[in-house]
């Protein structure tokens, strides 16, 4: 980031965040660990979506990937907490390197349709592999299990800080990545794909850069929170799960880095709320959708940096 | 049962499900092909359909002490329009405003689909709900069997189907001719194309394009309905049910080929019996897996279906 300011609101916000430990009750902390780690993969959806333009359905693969990566290697096969993180970002980086690849073969409405199914191809499997994944069900990691250099990662001060801290690192580093040069690349072949070309851009192996980064953040946030909350079940890898993170940055705003923090705080309270009052809190989650898209395509920050701080970046 | 009589029957209950799907996978394709847009929410629509039934024919048992058969010709004619209306309602909030964009359909209708499912979640309510069929009387079929070395006709116990079963696709087969008959022989149906081919230059010659849009958005989901309606004596209703019919219809339209509705019944007849069959023989995830990994597959390798002409786009 070259601009003062914005590393000034990064700071600022990641500050906030810290300060908000020690000033919001049990509660609201509690969701916010939870909001960080999600906002992780918001974040790593938004590179592929609000940076590089291309719309994918199926990133609940990438997540599970990570979530499973780890949980199965702590529950099944014994590896300590850093060891399994390892083979969550591995596991979840090979996936999205082999349907990234094939994926990018299409354009358009096939792109879109051609990640569901992966994803959907990833649910079933977990399905399918009951016998390790337990299905829907799931299965719960133990507390003694969740402990990293002597640190119990249950404990809620602890989960919060370490949420805090996989949230900055991939918040600075996404800020660094999309005002380097990759980063305008990403966004010169989202504004005009055939330009970019015409330059000399080599635009497939670029997106698929791109998308082999946004499937590690994903797979990052997907083990974090398989760590954080120990649990893992086939839920997060159906499709529900690669809606949200859209829903998340198109509320946020696509191509802004704190979009994607702002949309899924802003969701979560927002189901929270409706939950209170319905079991048809999904609906809500449509009608956002079909309001967003319908009156806020560019979302919160979106609209922000166009009508006021065009320095956002 | 041996594997003869069992393997018909799973052909049977495969042609059933190739029937349905037929109907709802022609709808989609119809809006694919002449509006350019993926519709995520047709298998709510589908599920509207189920729904619209259950309510008429149980209104018209309690109110009128109608009997199942009266319920069930009312169904067949006020589900699908009443689906209908609600897809044109649509089309004139939402997709209208959005222009038809491909991305934005796509996100708008992944809300529609949230705010069908969940309003009918809140009305219809969780249970899955049984509808009459209007008749059904068993068939026993016959089937070779060698008694005392010599070839006679045996009827094998369990080996059978009913009569409404038969209905279901006879029904199905008729409506499809029909279909077929409305695109080829009619003026509606000269519109519909022309509007399919060229847009621009359709407006040009004065058809109300968007009028044309709003009917065949309509139509297409009343041909979802219809299926549901004929299905649903078999199955129950319930407000989940759409899920299945949409994976299965994408599926159905890709490998026919996007916009070739031709080619969609036709993909119909083989996934469903493929369906069928694998699901009967073999695990039915297991068959899933495989149609959405071949989808997948299909649509990087060869974009443009197994029939369809290639898109422009």
């Amino acid at each position: 980031m070259n601009d003062a300011r914005g590393w000034l609101l990064h700071l600022g916000l990641l500050a906030a965040l810290v300060l908000a430990w020690f000033v919001l009750p049990a509660y609201h902390t509690g969701n916010l660990a939870r909001i960080l780690v999600l906002a992780v993969y918001a974040a790593g959806f938004n590179v592929v979506f609000g940076y590089t333009g291309l719309l994918s359905l199926g990133h609940a693969l990438f997540f599970a990937a990570g979530l499973y990566g780890l949980g199965l290697s702590i529950q099944h096969v014994g590896l300590g907490v850093l060891p399994a993180f390892g083979v969550a970002l591995g596991v979840s980086a090979l996936i999205a390197a082999m349907t990234g690849y094939l994926a990018l073969r299409t354009r358009g409405v096939a792109f879109m349709i051609v990640t569901l199914m992966f994803a959907q191809t990833g649910y079933l499997t977990v399905l399918y592999a009951g016998r390790w994944t337990r299905g829907d069900e799931g299965f719960v990691i133990a507390r003694s299990a969740r402990t990293l250099f002597g640190l119990d990662l249950a404990d809620e001060r602890i989960r919060y800080f370490a949420a805090l801290v996989l949230f900055a690192i991939v918040f600075l580093s996404l800020a660094a990545i999309v005002s380097s040069g990759f980063g305008r690349a990403l966004v010169a072949i989202r504004e005009n794909e055939e330009r970019a070309r015409l330059l000399g851009y080599d635009v497939q192996r670029i997106k698929w850069l791109a998308v082999i980064l946004s499937g590690t953040v994903s797979g990052a946030a997907g083990a974090a929170y398989a760590l954080l909350f120990g649990y893992a079940g086939a839920t997060f890898a159906s499709v529900q799960y690669s809606i949200l993170p859209l829903l998340w940055v198109l509320l946020g705003g696509a191509g802004t880095t704190i979009g994607p923090l702002i949309g899924t705080v802003f969701m979560f309270y927002l189901v929270d709320f409706a939950s209170e009052i319905t079991d048809a809190y999904l609906l809500l989650v449509g009608l956002a959708l079909i309001c967003l898209t319908l009156f806020l395509p560019r979302g919160i920050a979106g609209e922000l940096r166009r009508r006021a701080l065009p320095w956002l970046p | 049962m041996e594997f003869g009589p069992h393997l018909v029957l799973a052909l049977l209950e495969g042609s059933i499900t190739a029937a349905v799907l037929a109907l709802t996978a022609a709808g989609l394709a119809l809006v694919f092909g002449i509006l350019r847009v993926v519709n995520v929410a047709h298998g709510e629509f589908f599920m509207l359909g189920a729904v619209l039934a259950w309510f008429v024919s149980t209104t018209l048992a309690d109110t009128f002490g109608a009997g199942p058969a009266v319920g069930f010709v009312a169904a067949l004619i006020i589900a699908p329009l009443a689906t209908a209306l609600v897809a044109i309602l649509a089309d004139r909030l939402v997709l209208r405003r959005i222009g038809y964009d491909p991305e934005r359909t796509i996100v708008a209708t992944i809300g529609l689909l949230y705010v069908l499912q969940q309003a009918t979640l809140m009305s219809f309510g969780p249970e899955a709900r049984p509808v009459e069929a209007p008749f059904n009387t068993r068939i026993a079929l016959p089937w070779p069997e060698r008694v005392n070395g010599e070839w006679v006709l045996g009827y094998p116990w369990g080996f059978g189907t009913t009569s409404y079963k038969l209905f279901v696709i006879g029904a199905a087969v008729v409506v499809l001719i029909g279909l077929w008959l409305l695109l080829r022989h009619t003026t509606l149906g000269l519109i519909m194309r022309a509007t399919e081919q060229d847009r621009d230059m359709a407006r040009a010659f004065g058809i109300p394009v968007t009028r044309v849009y709003a009917l065949v958005f309509g139509l297409g989901a009343a041909l979802a309905a219809l299926g549901a309606v004929l299905v649903v004596p078999i199955q129950q209703a319930h407000y989940l049910m759409g899920g299945d019919p949409l994976l299965l219809s994408f599926i159905v339209v890709i490998i026919g080929g996007l916009g070739s509705v031709g080619g969609t019944v036709v993909a119909a007849v083989l996934i469903g019996l493929t369906d069928g069959v694998v699901s009967v023989f073999f695990s039915a995830t297991l068959a899933k897996i495989i149609a959405t990994l071949l989808v997948a597959m299909v649509l990087v390798f060869r974009p443009q279906g197994l029939f369809g002409r290639a898109l422009s786009r």
